[in-house]
């Protein structure tokens, strides 16, 4: 059970931003894993899953990119129907406030992680502990 | 310290003797030797005889920034080109730019009273100064460089710009007074710490920060960060350039050098003299210039003026922070605007840095404001609802400070440019 980190990237809502903080990565070498837009009216927060996290984290900041980076919950995702639903159901019943949702595929394909920002991490999983649920 | 302690800390019965005489030289000189002044004062149907009282300086007309700008290039001077041995200019961003000559003794008297507002801040022979002022026609580098010299203090005549460079000689030179322009201070404080520069390494005990307006929150921030006093040091091209005034360690206003630079405070609308502490325009009246001498100079800084014996031991009179421009004055909507308000309500949120612009247009025929500001690390949050919070929190405290609903744009950091010179804030694109 390891650690899922996220890097969310303040952009403005302007032609070439994601193609200005994507080359950063290009020209590092990093790997993007998953990628989750949410944006509002002029503005909007970049979400990226990254291979090498804090080599991408420290490569935004050096060139003047407004970036945090925030531990998520990585849930396993098995590929059938009725999966998601079981998951959701989990966080529910054990009044997980969801803030965010978006999908990791995994590298074989069989598997997808759902990446669920919660407010305290530890603490879900603590909650989870009881439910057929694996973590990243 | 102080470094002209005669000068500084006379009676006020003896500086409004020696003002008076100074006043009525200098008026007599421009009539004489002026053409311009001849002119005006005589269709105004003044006579330099009727200055009796300091308080008749009312009677003389004003000059005005368009005035130096029709004489252009030399009009002005009151003496032959063979006297005057230095020449500044201002930036000429708003018009035909207007240049001043300076004499031998403009140029020593100008060293003077830098030198006392350099002293004012504490600066000795012992000091490094690192001067971020530019060289050049901009009066702002080598004003605080004569000044320097005349304390002998070390002065490293780095110009304004190139920033990792100036990192570099405030750590390995040991600087201990900055002179820059207070958002550049800024701007290195945020370079120092993104370096990482070991903090034993700055040794900054000063700061003389001036060619901007800047607020009291800006004064901590820098002082939060750079570790130094921070001071207000003001002046302007058409007078002297830096020196005509400066803050003491007292931080509660600057000291105007009153025995050469005559100050007084107007309504910019009636165009009569306020009485003392009341906030108006500023105008100037350089008392001892050779080269150039400007009478009743319309400066459009709104600021007010107080009197008294200052904690530091000076007589002079202190100078308000400059808290608009009476020509920089927006109306929006039929409301006055000054973009400082503005500034003050952003900074009282906490984590805003003081880069912004404000951007006036009218869209549909009403008029609409938006204020950019930077999203610092600071305030960022990964989630969208917290910054829309902040976006909004920011909007409140506007509205409240200017009672104008504005709206509130978040850029990217550094997007906005930094400035070197004077910040370029307010962007009236009305074409009214």
């Amino acid at each position: 059970m390891g650690e899922l980190r996220q890097l969310s990237v303040f952009a403005e809502n302007k032609p070439g931003r994601l193609e200005k903080i994507t080359k950063v990565f290009a020209d590092e070498g990093v790997n993007i894993l998953a990628i989750y837009i949410s944006s509002i009216g002029d503005y909007g927060v970049i979400k990226f899953i990254v291979d090498r996290t804090d080599q991408a984290y420290t490569s935004l900041k050096g060139k003047g990119f407004t970036v945090s980076l925030n531990e998520v919950l990585g849930i396993e995702l098995e590929d059938r129907p009725g999966m998601l639903y079981e998951v959701v159901r989990a966080l529910g019943k054990h009044a997980i406030n969801v803030e965010n949702v978006h999908v990791l595929v995994g590298e074989s394909r069989n598997k997808a992680f759902l990446i669920v920002e919660v407010e305290d991490v530890k603490e879900a999983k603590e909650r989870l502990k009881g439910e057929n649920i694996r973590f990243y | 310290m102080i470094w002209d302690k005669k000068a500084e800390c006379m009676t006020a019965k003896e500086r409004e003797s020696l003002q008076l005489g100074r006043l009525q030289a200098i008026v007599t000189y421009a009539y004489e030797k002026v053409p311009f002044y001849k002119k005006r004062f005589n269709s105004a149907k003044f006579k330099p005889s009727d200055i009796k009282t300091l308080a008749d300086i009312k009677k003389i007309p004003f000059t005005e920034k368009a005035d130096l700008r029709e004489v252009y290039p030399f009009g002005m001077f009151a003496v032959p080109g063979t006297e005057i041995v230095e020449v500044h200019s201002s930036s000429g961003t708003t018009g035909t730019p207007v240049v001043v000559g300076y004499t031998r003794n403009d140029i020593d008297l100008w060293g003077e009273v830098v030198a006392r507002a350099l002293t004012m801040a504490g600066t000795t022979r012992g000091d490094l100064i690192q001067n971020g002022y530019g060289y050049g026609l901009f009066t702002g580098g080598l004003g605080v460089h004569y000044g320097a010299q005349k304390i002998g203090a070390t002065v490293v005549p780095v110009s304004a710009g190139q920033t990792k460079r100036q990192i570099q000689i405030m750590a390995d030179f040991g600087t201990t007074i900055l002179t820059c322009t207070p958002s550049y201070a800024l701007y290195l404080a945020e370079a120092i710490e993104e370096e990482g520069v070991a903090k034993k390494k700055i040794k900054l005990k000063a700061g003389v920060f001036g060619a901007e307006m800047w607020t009291e929150r800006m004064r901590q921030e820098i002082e939060r960060r750079l570790k130094l006093d921070a001071l207000n040091i003001y002046g302007l091209t058409e007078i002297i350039g830096p020196g005509v005034a400066q803050e003491c360690m007292d931080k509660t206003g600057s000291h105007i050098a009153e025995d050469h630079f005559y100050p007084e405070i107007i309504s910019p609308e009636t165009l009569e003299p306020l009485p003392e502490g009341e906030k108006g325009e500023l105008v100037l009246t350089t008392l001892t210039r050779e080269g150039m001498p400007v009478i009743r100079f319309r400066t459009k800084d709104i600021t007010s003026l107080k009197k008294g014996q200052c904690p530091c031991g000076r007589t002079l009179v202190k100078m308000d922070r400059v808290t608009g421009r009476s020509d920089d004055m927006l109306k929006v909507r039929g409301v006055i605007v000054f973009p400082s308000k503005i500034e003050k309500a952003l900074l009282s949120v906490k984590g805003i840095e003081p880069h912004y612009q404000i951007y006036v247009t009218r869209p549909h025929h009403l008029d609409e404001v938006e204020v950019k500001v930077e999203v610092s690390k600071k305030v960022f949050s990964d989630e969208i609802k917290h910054l829309e919070e902040l976006r909004k929190k920011l909007e409140k405290a506007i509205d409240e400070a200017i009672g104008l609903r504005v709206k509130v744009t978040l850029v990217e950091p550094k997007s906005l440019p930094r400035s070197e010179g004077k910040a370029k804030r307010v962007f009236d694109q009305r074409q009214l």
